[in-house]
């Protein structure tokens, strides 16, 4: 019996593994079929979108695109879908009332939208956070054109005011209260005072201006992006200082905040822009021109930034005391180590949640055709309004979907991206 | 703007500073006084100053006219395929425009959903709303409206399938019924079927558009909504012929323009620009003809088109020639029904009870004297 024994010498190669489990029976039983109740579960989904997609795919395929009216439609064939209203109106969904001939200025403002927000979020195009800065006035100014130099008056006070600080601080005091309030005031008073003129006498020197849209004709998806956007970029340094001041020591401060953000959550967000579409008007003094498009960013934006307070905080509630106490024993001032230590790990834990409110807030946009503002599904009830197109119903609202899902998604798949990123732990 | 804002702040502020900084009840209340009469003084100039709108002139210092329309109800205001304004409501108020401008463009439309339409009127938003809005005692009493006429005369109706075998809403008893929730015609529609000692089973849409899907899904054996958004509806279904809009009428819905409370002559120049409209139709006067008419010897179109002696719209702070314009605009009130209403429009609702009182309907205007 021993005489048999044997050692195996060289180590044997590994036998490729049952064809029933790699590639793609190998997913298939893995992922799909691993026990009866995922194999019942399985077959259901496939049930289910047979059913759905047995009808939508010959609909949809088979869609007119080039018919003149819903009646052209249903006279070809009434079974499949009438996409003609897009052709006739995918402008109007896109661009609203803007003027036609100006349609290049939306498109702009977006394409330079990415690349402003490039430095922001990717950190090797730091360099060019200038951009970004400049950026807000460029897109109000292509928007709603008129004279460069109305938005631009805006950017050259606060440049003079950040100067006077500067040299404040260099050449006469050390004291940071009084340089900041004394340029503080120094801004206000240019701007009550000395911007209207300046104003005029740049726009006889260097005359740069577009012709003006007022805000009646934004419409479509574009005023969905620019309130959307604009909400989701103001709201969140708001939300950080809201966060913040929640926490803060200083009781007056703390109530403040607390006020805000409990009465903000209070609220249904309809009816603050109820607010600023019809009551606001009654409070300011007859004759005020106050935009109506300013008018719902503003609460959009104090909306979403109460929630982002609250996410915020639950970033901040999530890490440990420990950090507090070992920035401050490093001689870190607050907002020293508010910058360099909590926010950092704060935020990153929040990610999900910020994320989600921005998603949010911009689904929440079209809850302005409400307002009668024209965004997309207001647009839509619109388009049906107009005889031609009375009585689609589907064709649309597939379309509107389709443009909310690939920003949402865009930025959902974004926020996957920065939290592979920063990805510390582990 | 921002400036404005901040004088009128720094304005108010400083009053209040003075006003508590006072010495004594009595002076106190004697700038309270002295305050209270500037108010009224300023407020009074909008009421007592006869003969002269200030809704007129502000409309004239901004140069175009603010008319509030639906931001979409079809037939009635809408955008085109090429983004243009278009409907019947839009329409009138072109010619509003070409009646105090001249040019029927002079004119910007705000779309109003049905919640804010009220309020944006009240607050100054626009100089008229004409959307497709209906005359009731409330809205011109409580809200403070004025209504200048009535433009269209609709009512609630019933669209039935034809298979169903019914010919008058009296046989409806039991049905299911598509009812857009939170709208008048859910509670005509209640006592209409309480009335005749019917019954039937509500199925709440959230507007036309949702009534329609679920009548045509078969959630509902009829539905119901104004005459008016019936037949538009009925001509885009897959077959019209397949259905039927029951020809009872159970309500009233008498559609008018309006406009707030305390400008009178404002009012009238609204009033009698759709009275022009109407009397237009009467005489036969079209968007063609109009220019023949200079050897007419019937007075009233003399003064209707300003081709006479005398000048009477200066009484209200018109050009002569504004009625002429107006009609000029989209012609009279039969041609702008037949464009953007009748048969041209696609939507063939017939004139009925909104042909002119000479032709058997009941749109009657005062004589325009």
């Amino acid at each position: 019996m021993s005489k048999l024994a044997f050692v195996q010498k060289n180590k044997i190669p590994p036998s490729p593994a049952p064809i029933s489990e790699v590639g793609v029976i190998g997913w298939l039983k893995q992922n799909l079929f691993s026990s009866w109740f995922n194999t019942l579960l399985t077959l259901l989904s496939i049930y289910f979108l047979f059913i759905i997609l047995k009808d939508f795919i010959p609909w949809a395929w088979g869609g007119h695109w080039d018919t003149k009216s819903l009646r052209e439609c249903l006279d070809l064939n009434p079974d499949v879908a009438c996409f003609s209203v897009l052709t006739a109106r995918w402008k109007q969904l896109l661009f609203g009332l803007y003027p036609a001939e100006e349609y290049w200025r939306p498109t702009v403002t977006f394409i330079l939208l990415i690349f402003s927000i490039i430095p922001i979020l990717f950190p090797k195009f730091f360099r060019f956070f200038w951009f970004s800065i400049i950026y807000p006035g460029l897109a109000i100014w292509l928007l709603w054109g008129g004279s460069i130099w109305s938005v631009g008056i805006v950017y050259i006070g606060f440049f003079l005011g950040v100067l006077l600080f500067i040299l404040l601080l260099r050449n006469i005091t050390k004291n940071m209260v009084i340089a900041g309030i004394s340029s503080i005031l120094f801004v206000i008073l240019f701007f009550i005072f000395f911007s209207n003129y300046l104003v005029k006498i740049l726009d006889i020197i260097i005359p740069i201006s577009l012709p003006p849209v007022e805000s009646l004709k934004m419409g479509g998806f574009t005023l969905s992006l620019i309130v959307g956007i604009t909400g989701i970029v103001a709201s969140f340094p708001i939300g950080i200082l809201l966060a913040l001041g929640r926490q803060s020591n200083l009781p007056i401060i703390k109530m403040i905040c607390v006020g805000f953000i409990e009465f903000i959550r209070g609220v249904p967000l309809i009816t603050l822009l109820f607010v600023a579409s019809v009551l606001l008007n009654y409070f300011l003094p007859p004759g005020t021109n106050f935009d109506i498009v300013l008018r719902v960013i503003i609460m959009v934006t104090l909306f979403s930034a109460a929630y982002m307070a609250e996410v915020i905080r639950g970033g901040l509630a999530g890490l440990p005391l420990g950090q507090h106490e070992a920035s401050a024993s490093l001689g870190l001032t607050y907002w020293q180590s508010q910058r360099l230590v909590i926010m950092p790990q704060a935020l990153k834990i929040s990610i999900p949640g910020i994320v989600n409110t921005f998603i949010g807030l911009f689904k929440d946009t079209t809850l302005v055709s409400i307002i009668s503002l024209r965004d997309p599904v207001g647009l839509a009830s619109t388009i049906r309004a107009d005889q031609t197109w009375n009585g689609i119903y589907w064709e649309l609202y597939v379309a509107i979907g389709l443009m909310f899902f690939v920003v949402c998604f865009g930025m959902s798949q974004y926020s996957q991206y920065l939290e592979r990123k920063l990805k510390t732990d582990k | 703007m921002f400036n404005a804002v901040f004088s009128q702040l720094i304005l108010v502020l400083t009053l209040i500073k003075i006003f508590f900084n006072l010495k004594g009840e009595i002076m106190r209340k004697s700038l309270f006084m002295v305050l209270s009469s500037i108010l009224l003084i300023v407020g009074g100039q909008a009421a007592f100053s006869g003969g002269h709108s200030v809704t007129l002139d502000d409309v004239k210092a901004r140069g175009n006219l603010l008319c509030g329309v639906s931001t979409g109800a079809p037939g009635f205001a809408t955008i085109d395929d090429s983004g243009k304004d278009v409907g019947f409501d839009v329409d009138y108020c072109r010619a509003l425009a070409a009646a105090i401008f001249g040019d029927p463009m002079a004119v910007k439309f705000v779309g109003l959903t049905s919640a804010v339409r009220f309020t944006a009127l009240a607050a100054g938003e626009v100089d008229i709303l004409a959307r497709n809005t209906t005359w009731t005692y409330s809205r011109d009493t409580d809200l403070k409206q004025t209504f200048l006429g009535v433009n269209y005369y609709d009512g609630q109706g019933f669209m039935v399938k034809k298979d169903l075998g019914v010919n008058s809403t009296l046989e409806l008893d039991g049905a299911t019924v598509c009812i857009q929730v939170g709208t008048t015609t859910e509670l005509n529609l209640a006592d209409y079927f309480k009335e005749n000692g019917m019954s039937y089973e509500p199925v709440p849409t959230a507007d036309n558009a949702e009534s329609q899907q679920q009548y045509l899904a078969g959630a509902c054996d009829t539905y119901t909504t104004d005459a008016s958004a019936l037949h538009g509806t009925r001509v885009n279904l897959e077959n019209p012929d397949d259905h039927l809009v029951l020809p009872e009428i159970i309500s009233k819905e008498p559609l008018g323009p309006l406009v707030r409370h305390g400008d009178d002559n404002w009012a009238d120049i609204g009033r009698w620009v759709l009275n022009a409209l109407i009397i237009a139709e009467e005489k036969g006067i079209t968007q063609s003809n109009i220019d023949s008419w200079k050897d007419t010897k019937d007075a009233e179109i003399h003064r209707l088109l300003g081709t006479g002696d005398d000048d009477i719209l200066a009484m209200v702070g018109l050009p002569k020639n504004a009625m002429y314009n107006a009609i000029k605009a989209g012609g009279n009130y039969g041609e702008i029904f037949e464009n953007n209403l009748g048969a041209t429009s696609g939507i063939n609702i017939e004139r009925g009870v909104n042909a002119s009182w000479t032709k058997g309907g009941i749109l009657y205007s005062p004589p325009f004297r």
